[in-house]
């Protein structure tokens, strides 16, 4: 079920990725968006590690041993590709010039706050760009399934640390697709063959449901 | 003009309980000759600012499972069970910084500047025992410089000026370290001869450099 749900994921959370933008993937879930955008479109990634222009990963054997994305893994240079310092690319990051961050999630709560980097006495493995990224990226989508092992990751506080306080723009699920707006969290769809009541079952944080919540749309 | 010196006449130079910044991101960009030099002199009590500590058995990593580091300001150590186990042993002293803040201290350590205002971390476990500052209604978290006795450097190429270049993802932290330390020793890929690298390509200036790392024989 799992390699599905994530599929599924990746494959709305792509229908998001505008064209011309500058988008950065986190490590797991969020790296599969980039199976499902179409090809030539013209977007641009960038990795905190300090390159603009990430290409896909090198054939085996032709490693550049200085090319590597954040997850640590070798990828090669798109031409027309930039190199970084961190000073620099975080200032990009922060600064507000990528267009598009896709994160992974532990819990998000009522008010569209993230948070995905810690599990206090359990996981402590630090926030490496995370916080910069939700605080600075123009658009923030988190990607993840709907609950852990079906306790509801939708919650009205977020008992975990949280990454920012600043509200995430979208949260793509298996279930749903969720907008943090002012008033609440909105339903704007749901998954192919899933209901309302599905979702506001493993939910739990306020909903709001607009008369029509339509079935995602699939790239 | 510089002389490349042989690491253990380098690492001869740190004293145990320096403070250290070093270079690299998971391995990419990071001295690897000077960490085994630190590792085979057996210091102790070193206090490192990094990215992060690597995986047990490379890099930094090699640091972390000698016991050569009493305290850590890094951005990610999930990489490293090994950071992970000794820091919840209470064995190692860990400050975890966001990743831009990290780099963001630095150079404010290296440029003269009093602290950095960031959003980032506002109103998190980030925040906790530090100063806010409220600008034209906006609130901003104030991050201290950070300055270090020591910063081991990676570069692709040197020059006997001390002229350096980088290569990719392997620049990193490099260059805003080399600005923020007393002493910055440098290992580079390739020494080369002064003119070698044109003024344009040079991305840390020579004047910064104190020693280079002498090739294998």
């Amino acid at each position: 079920m799992s390699m599905n749900a994530k599929e599924l994921i990746a494959r709305r959370v792509a229908n998001e990725v505008r064209p011309d933008s500058l988008v950065n993937l986190g490590i797991g879930l969020p790296t599969l968006v980039v199976s499902y955008i179409p090809r030539g479109a013209p977007v641009l990634f960038v990795t905190e590690n300090g390159l603009i222009g990430v290409g896909p990963r090198p054939p085996h054997g032709m490693e550049n041993p200085d090319l590597i994305d954040a997850g640590g893994g070798f990828i090669m240079a798109i031409p027309g590709a930039a190199s970084l310092d961190s000073t620099a690319t975080f200032g990009l990051i922060r600064g507000g010039h990528v267009d598009l961050t896709v994160l992974g999630g532990l819990q998000v709560d009522a008010r569209g706050r993230l948070a995905n980097w810690m599990i206090p006495g359990r996981l402590v493995p630090g926030m490496g760009g995370a916080m910069d990224l939700v605080t600075g990226a123009k658009r923030v989508i988190v990607a993840m399934i709907h609950t852990a092992k079906g306790t509801p990751k939708i919650v009205e506080e977020c008992a975990l640390p949280l990454t920012s306080v600043r509200p995430v723009s979208l949260v793509v699920t298996e279930m749903a697709v969720i907008e943090p707006t002012a008033e609440g969290l909105v339903l704007r769809e749901r998954a192919p063959g899933v209901s309302v009541a599905d979702v506001v079952g493993a939910t739990a944080a306020k909903l709001i449901i607009p008369p029509t919540v339509p079935e995602f749309a699939l790239s | 003009m510089k002389t490349a010196r042989h690491p253990d006449d380098l690492v001869a130079m740190i004293p145990d309980g320096a403070v250290l910044m070093i270079g690299g991101f998971l391995g990419v960009g990071s001295p690897h000759r000077l960490i085994q030099g630190l590792v085979s002199a057996g210091r102790k009590g070193l206090t490192l600012i990094a990215n992060d500590t690597h995986h047990p058995g490379l890099g930094i990593g090699k640091l972390i499972d000698a016991r050569v580091v009493k305290r850590l300001i890094a951005s990610h150590i999930g990489t490293n069970p090994e950071t992970q186990r000794q820091m919840t042993a209470g064995e190692l002293e860990i400050e975890l910084v966001p990743q831009g803040t990290l780099a963001e201290r630095i150079r404010a350590g290296g440029y003269g500047l009093g602290g950095v205002l960031t959003k980032t971390g506002v109103g998190t476990i980030v925040e906790k025992g530090k100063p806010t500052i409220e600008i034209d209604g906006e609130t901003w978290l104030v991050e201290k410089p950070l300055r270090a006795d020591f910063a081991l450097i990676s570069a692709r190429q040197a020059d006997y000026f001390g002229n350096l270049t980088y290569e990719l993802t392997a620049q990193n932290f490099n260059p805003v370290m080399a600005m923020a330390a007393a002493t910055v020793i440098v290992e580079a890929d390739e020494i080369v001869a002064v003119g070698m690298i044109p003024p344009d390509s040079v991305r840390t200036p020579g004047i910064l450099v104190d020693y280079l790392l002498e090739h294998p024989a």
